[in-house]
């Protein structure tokens, strides 16, 4: 019996098309867009202006504050100006525009494809290597590694969970690069788990892929202190709380960090980063992207520089089929509706699926029949069916009572109600209101 | 390029809908259907058929003229109101006593409460106690099951086993002096004794249960939680005085228990909505029934306890809540 | 007979003990309750809109009876009538306030600001609004799920099924629920104006000039020419975009005049004679949104 996380859960259809796909570098475009605010925290600060000669790797924003990121510069070229683009939620926000010229790269770069073994740095380098690389989670939350991998006086980290789940259905990003860079991502675990200084490690990986399983094992071997954990499909194990619970049986209790039980997970794309930028000091600039969809003709998984249009990238896999209704940044169950494809690729774009029109269309809303479904599926054991109502009402201290906060937004409700109410969308809307008023109070 | 349609996640659905639920119910009640008019013959689909339609028929036009809605009579659940007043109801009722059981059935039970998935009480149950109430001597005189009569009103009518148990007791007879009198476990289970249309037949109603648990349109926890709790109380009165109380496994087999248990107390929106709630539900309504059948003035009492159970639901979905993740202490350090 | 006897004495006594554990009772947990209270929420509107910044009428009336200074205190929806009338009660003076109106400061009909993108999600602005900008070129602009409709208990706006847009009615008694449902905040309380005439900035749009043209016919393009025109300093521009004050506008309707984008709307007010051609069958028309003129001559500009 494999593991899996111990409430709710659902299992869509997998539809991993782009699965065993090689990754491909996509190549670099002649303009990129690459906007200040890409992961979670303070925007980053510009720091060229308009005529600026720059190279691959070179810093072009910096962090603003301790949660926040550099931001390096994936192409080399002349920056053509500092404006305000339009992002993917269709608001106006300020982005570094770079026309590329070339290919030359930083020279302290390592461009070699060797593996390095051998681990030089001490936690406290790797942790600066690592923010100075401008590393964020590339899972899609985005949330800045270098604060992950600073564990909070006073807590000890026991145990090191990488995210290799992929428990998005169409994405295959984790899957491929475990399959291609498995060795990099053993050695990117051993220098998580220094800066840690923790002695195991766990990497969960669902059994959906018992090729990369069966890679990983292998690979495993000669590192002791690394084991594999094959998961049971289901999702959101993905998310670090069913991910923490699959793995080691620990629940997070409400409110809390995963160092709360002395976890810390990283995703397995972000732990190939750290071992590119500790070993070869390479910043983020690229990552890989998988783009994908029913009536896709070419479901890829590329290397993709950060600002490269996404209509670049959907022209490598064949360019925007007829009848694409929506086009949505991330997976089908968590991933964001894009307003166009005129928007460049950040690094938290984990994938991209384009969506046929018949399937993009939502169902009319019935009423609630209260068949308990969504209590059912409810991965943080949370009543949907009453979250919606009390937001829809505004009735938010009653909302706080039922613990409207501990909604991870998986979706799994929306996904199973037979009567297509929007339960997410009006949760989420609780959630903002009463995180507002949670935070106006603590001041 | 086509405008793109914006949305909030997820962008997938299960494609489960009310449709598929309330379909799946009705297939699962078809082989009670099956016996009952293997038993009932001509009464059975007459009394079956009056109920539905007059059922879809109530909904439409209160929809249509009282609320001034789109009719969603297609979705099934007028449908299943109407089977499950059916199988409710002895074989050989009056036509206008049922198409006034439906009438209470949709209008008062579940329409007055704003239609589908608001209904406090299951509406066929409000119909068809409104109807024992009312007319106590046609709601209690039940045919007597005998393969494929084709006959409608002019049949035999005899005792279910529960009141030939009722009146025993009430003449002073001891319970015990009486089983012979009624079928053995096997007949009950197989659906050959006296009863209302579609009650009878264990045998038919877990081949539904067993569907419905499949196709994952209700949890075991409430039919298990009736049932089980029936069999202990009335075991443990068995086994404090087997002379005065009947053996557990004729209440469990006997009257509507199955039926009710299955199919009744389930109803989506009368039913409490975490798994736990409906452990207490189904242990409420197990021990009203046992509570009525032994110590009350009918001889049946489950349609009773549901709708008795009902009115807890609310209370019960306040104070119980799902177990939250996290709830169990970190087990680190 | 004794039995009777006993009966009604044995109910009499008990009726008197708890005749008198009652008066006790109700004597030891007295509340004094300034009778004045009732009689101030007597003459409010008893509509319970929280219009006042009080939860409910009689919260007001609390407020009115105990704070000694009431000039900051407004009951929206009754107006000056009632306030007077309260401060008679209580005999304390009551600053006459204008009486307001909500206005929707965007004019995004479905002709001038084309949509760019399909609305899928729940019927409801505060959600689009935590999704994204909006379906349309524009992101501060009407995303007309009618939240402000849910909003008002008055029924004083409703969406305009042609424009897609809400419209406010003249029985709007500006108790600001719109206002506070709006996530844009594209409605705003205005002082109704003398005959109901008022002149507003009808865009909320804070781009730059060229890219609110693009993505809206009448938007504001904070070109600053009524800033010019106004004689009396009642407007301002900021984010590109205009701004008038109401309480300096003194209904010049210069500015409406220069408006290249007609971004500027007036509304009650008298057809001018010299633009027939405009707005022909109607009038004066209490809607906000249908009697801007068209702007097909100034679009060259820009």
């Amino acid at each position: 019996m494999l593991k899996t996380f111990s409430l709710g859960g659902i299992h869509p259809p997998e539809n991993k098309f782009s699965a065993g796909k090689k990754i491909e570098a996509l190549p670099v475009p002649s303009q990129v867009a690459i906007p200040v605010s890409q992961h979670i925290g303070a925007p980053a600060k510009p720091i060229v202006k308009k005529g600026d000669a720059v190279k691959v790797g070179t810093l072009i924003a910096e962090s603003a504050g301790f949660v926040s990121a550099n931001i390096h510069s994936p192409v080399s070229g002349t920056v053509f100006k500092v404006d305000d683009i339009v992002d993917a939620s269709g608001y106006r926000k300020p982005a570094i525009i770079i026309n590329v010229d070339g290919d030359e790269w930083e020279e302290n770069i390592d461009r070699s494809t060797e593996l390095k073994k051998d681990i030089t740095a001490t936690p406290e380098e790797i942790v600066k290597a690592v923010a100075n690389a401008g590393i964020v989670g590339l899972g899609g939350a985005t949330f800045p590694s270098h604060v992950k991998l600073s564990v909070p006086p006073g807590k000890t980290c026991e145990v090191l969970i990488l995210n290799a789940v992929e428990c998005e259905p169409y994405l295959t990003a984790d899957h491929q690069l475990m399959m291609e860079k498995g060795e990099e991502i053993m050695v990117g675990t051993q220098i998580i788990m220094k800066a840690l200084k923790v002695d195991k490690a766990v990497i969960g990986i669902e059994n959906n892929k018992p090729d990369a399983i069966k890679h990983m094992e292998s690979l495993a071997s000669s590192y002791p202190e690394i084991t594999i954990e094959p998961l049971k499909v289901q999702y959101p194990q993905g998310g670090e709380k069913q991910l923490i619970d699959a793995c080691i049986k620990r629940q997070i209790p409400s409110g809390k960090l995963p160092i709360e039980v002395g976890a810390v997970v990283q995703n397995v794309g972000t732990t190939l980063a750290v071992y590119e930028a500790v070993q070869k000091n390479k910043p983020l600039f690229e990552r890989v992207v998988t783009i994908t969809g029913k009536s896709v003709s070419k479901p890829s998984n590329f290397l993709t520089r950060i600002g490269t249009p996404l209509n670049n990238l959907i022209d490598a896999a064949g360019g925007l089929p007829e009848d694409t209704g929506k086009v949505i940044g991330g997976g089908p169950m968590m991933g964001k509706a894009l307003v166009s494809t005129d928007i460049p690729i950040t690094k938290g774009s984990s994938g991209v699926l384009i969506m046929p029109n018949e399937e993009a269309k939502r169902k009319p809303m019935q009423n609630c029949i209260k068949c308990s479904k969504c209590i059912t599926v409810c991965p943080m054991g949370l009543e949907p069916y009453l979250l919606m109502t009390v937001s829809d009402k505004q009735v938010w201290d009653r909302a706080e009572e039922e613990n409207i906060m501990d909604c991870i937004e998986c979706g799994s409700c929306s996904y199973t109600c037979p009567s297509s109410r929007p339960l997410l969308d009006y949760i989420r809307l609780g959630k903002g209101k009463v995180g507002q008023i949670m935070r106006s109070r603590t001041k | 390029m086509s405008t793109l349609t914006i949305s909030p996640s997820p962008h997938v659905h299960s494609g489960d809908s009310v449709k598929k639920n309330m379909y799946g119910v009705i297939l699962a009640l078809i082989p009670a259907l099956i016996i009952s008019v293997y038993n009932f013959g001509l009464g059975a689909i007459v009394v079956t058929a009056t109920a539905v339609v007059s059922c879809m028929l109530f909904e439409h036009l209160i929809q249509k003229f009282l609320l001034k809605q789109e009719t969603t009579i297609w979705d099934g659940s007028a449908m299943i109101t109407g089977l499950l007043l059916a199988f409710n109801i002895p074989s050989n009722l009056p036509i206008f006593i049922i198409i006034i059981g439906a009438l209470i059935s949709i209008g008062v039970g579940k329409m007055s409460f704003g239609g589908l998935g608001n209904n406090p009480f299951n509406p066929a149950l409000v119909g068809r106690v409104f109807l024992l109430i009312s007319y106590p001597v046609q709601m209690t005189s039940w045919p007597i099951a005998k393969a494929l009569p084709f006959s409608y009103t002019d049949v035999t009518t005899g005792a279910t086993p529960l009141s030939v148990m009722k009146e025993a007791l009430a003449n002073g007879e001891l319970p015990t002096n009486v089983l012979h009198e009624i079928p053995s476990y096997r007949d009950l289970f197989l659906g050959l004794q006296g009863g209302s249309a579609g009650e009878m037949a264990g045998i038919a109603i877990l081949l539904g249960l067993g569907f419905m648990l499949f196709r994952k349109i209700i949890t075991w926890h409430i039919p298990t939680a009736v049932i089980g709790s029936v069999f202990i109380f009335t075991g443990l009165l068995h086994w404090i005085n087997p002379l005065m109380y009947a053996p557990p496994m004729f209440h469990v087999l006997s009257g509507g228990l199955f039926l009710g248990a299955v199919f009744m107390a389930t109803d989506y929106s009368s039913s409490p909505m975490s798994k736990k709630g409906g452990l207490i539900f189904g242990i409420g309504i197990g021990v009203l029934t046992v509570a009525i059948r032994v110590f009350g003035a009918y001889p049946e009492g489950i349609s009773f306890a549901i709708l008795i159970m009902n009115a807890f639901v609310p209370l019960i979905d306040k104070y119980i809540k799902p177990k939250r993740f996290g709830e169990k202490p970190a087990v680190a350090k | 007979m004794n039995v009777v006897v006993l009966t009604i004495l044995t109910l009499g006594i008990l009726g008197t003990v708890a005749a008198l554990v009652l008066y006790f009772v109700a004597q030891k947990f007295k509340v004094f309750e300034d009778p004045r209270i009732d009689q101030v929420e007597e003459v409010l509107p008893a509509a319970n809109c929280g219009g006042c910044g009080f939860p409910g009428c009689r919260a007001f009336a609390e407020a009115m009876v105990k704070s000694d200074d009431i000039s900051s205190l407004n009951c929206p929806v009754g107006g000056a009538e009632t306030m007077s009338a309260a401060a008679g009660i209580l005999g304390k003076e009551v600053a006459a306030a204008d009486p307001m109106i909500a206005v929707v400061r965007c004019n995004g009909t479905c002709d001038n600001r084309p949509k760019t993108n399909h609305y899928d999600g729940a019927t409801s602005c505060a959600v689009a609004a935590s999704l994204y900008g909006g379906d349309t070129g524009c992101s501060n602009g009407c995303l007309g799920c009618g939240d402000c409709v849910e909003a008002c208990t008055f029924d004083a706006i409703y969406m305009d099924d042609k424009t897609g847009l809400p419209v406010v009615k003249d029985n709007c008694v500006a108790c600001g629920a719109c206002v506070d449902a709006c996530p844009k905040d594209i409605i705003e309380l205005r002082k109704a104006g003398p005959k109901g005439r008022r002149i507003f900035v009808s865009c909320i749009n804070v781009a730059k000039g060229g890219v609110a043209k693009k993505a809206c016919k009448t938007a504001c393009i904070g070109c600053k020419k009524c800033q010019k025109e106004c004689p009396f300093d009642a407007i301002t521009v900021e984010n590109n975009l205009a701004y008038i004050d109401y309480t300096k506008c003194k209904l010049c309707r210069k500015c409406v005049a220069v408006c290249p984008t007609n971004a500027i709307h007036e509304i009650n007010f008298p057809p001018k004679k010299v633009k027939p051609a405009v707005a022909p069958a109607t009038p004066v028309k209490p809607v906000t949104s249908d009697n801007n003129p068209s702007s097909d001559n100034k679009n060259k500009e820009e």
